[in-house]
């Protein structure tokens, strides 16, 4: 197959490693999100707390 | 970017772009999964953070699309046949079937175990389920097998507004089998018409769909018989605990439509539906959707006006 130096194929192996790309993106910020969600959520405790807590029984 | 950026021995014309991966998921299929698993997951007595809700359904929609590739990737050879499914990624020659495989595998392992990571290993392990459920139950082993390859493997279709209800409250109850349950008898009535108007596909693909090893006055009767079975289940959940006036007034005028239309194809015959080209057979395919959809939409509205006091009974 004869390719001109902009074949169609390039414009869509582009668009195919765009959209991996952004998926990908997607997901970290998804992974970032739920991260801050269930630290942030109520009922979780850091160490600190847990050491106090421990304390003070 | 030059030609160098290519090998020639390795150049295929008709090479997958990335709408042809997303199309290996059955966005249309999936569309339906997102619905039902929201309100499965909104009808539910627990109140989820917005976003582990949004991450469960985008999860739930994963694993569904993940099946729908695992199934496109075992039945290329029907896919091949059938007119209907010709222009599949597969058939058309745009991913290969290790490809798809991979693929399929891959969302849905990364689905499951985000999803028990998002919300709960319960939920997980449900989606899990589901997936094994629609690839190997239903793909590789009803469907080519018996007739009633639709009604069992409709299950599969069912679980999501179940899996959505576990992501939220991590356990079980009655209120989403009512949901799997009416989406689970609704599927043969709704396929089974698909079946008497995409006439030939079926037969000449060898998969024994009702239409095909019981005959199309059969499977006229059994849609009859499922929308009747159908409308006293859907009738009937509006006095649980997701139902309440505004489902009910839903369920009674949707159910009226359907068992008219049910009834109108039982006293068709072959002859009737040539010579208008299916159209009554169409119009019910086009009527289940509009069903389904009523009717989950009314239980979401229903769990949302509860708060204030207005939803059930």
């Amino acid at each position: 197959m004869a390719l001109s130096k902009q074949h169609d194929l390039h414009k869509r192996r582009f668009g195919r490693n765009l959209g991996v790309g952004l998926t990908l993106v997607a997901f970290i910020a998804l992974v970032f999100g739920l991260t801050i969600v269930k630290v942030t959520s109520q009922g979780i405790q850091f160490p600190q707390e847990l050491n106090q807590s421990g304390g003070n029984n | 970017m030059t030609d160098a950026s290519i090998n020639a021995s390795t150049l295929r014309e008709d090479e997958a772009s990335f709408g042809d991966f997303f199309a290996l998921l059955k966005p249309r299929v999936m569309s339906l999964v997102v619905f039902t698993a929201f309100v499965g997951l909104v009808a539910s007595p627990v109140s989820v953070h917005p976003f582990i809700g949004f991450c469960a359904i985008l999860f739930i929609a994963i694993g569904g699309g993940a099946s729908g590739a695992l199934n496109m990737w075992w039945d290329a050879d029907i896919d091949r046949i059938m007119k209907r499914t010709k222009g599949r990624p597969i058939p058309a020659g745009k991913i290969t079937e290790g490809e798809t495989f991979a693929f399929g595998l891959t969302l849905s392992v990364m689905a499951v175990t985000m999803l028990a990571l998002a919300t709960n290993v319960f939920a997980g392990l449900f989606l899990g389920f589901t997936i094994f459920f629609y690839v190997v139950v239903y793909t590789m082993w009803l469907k080519r097998s018996t007739p009633q390859n639709i009604v069992i493997g409709g299950a599969a279709g069912a679980f999501p507004p179940v899996i959505g209800w576990i992501a939220a409250t991590g356990s079980m109850a009655v209120e989403p089998w009512l949901m799997f349950a009416l989406t689970f008898m609704w599927t043969p009535p709704h396929f089974w018409a698909l079946c008497l108007f995409m006439r030939s596909d079926y037969d000449d693909a060898g998969v024994p769909m009702l239409t095909v090893t019981h005959g199309r006055k059969a499977t006229r009767t059994h849609i009859l018989v499922y929308t009747v079975l159908l409308a006293i289940l859907a009738i009937g959940t509006s006095f649980s605990g997701i139902g309440g006036p505004l489902y009910l007034a839903v369920a009674l005028v949707m159910n009226g439509l359907f068992l008219h239309g049910a009834w109108k194809i039982t006293r068709r015959d072959e002859d009737d539906s040539e010579v208008d080209n299916f159209k009554v057979e169409r119009s019910f395919f086009k009527l289940s959707l509009l069903y389904l959809f009523m009717h989950f939409g009314a239980i979401m509205a229903e769990a949302l006006l509860k708060p204030y006091g207005m939803g059930g009974w």
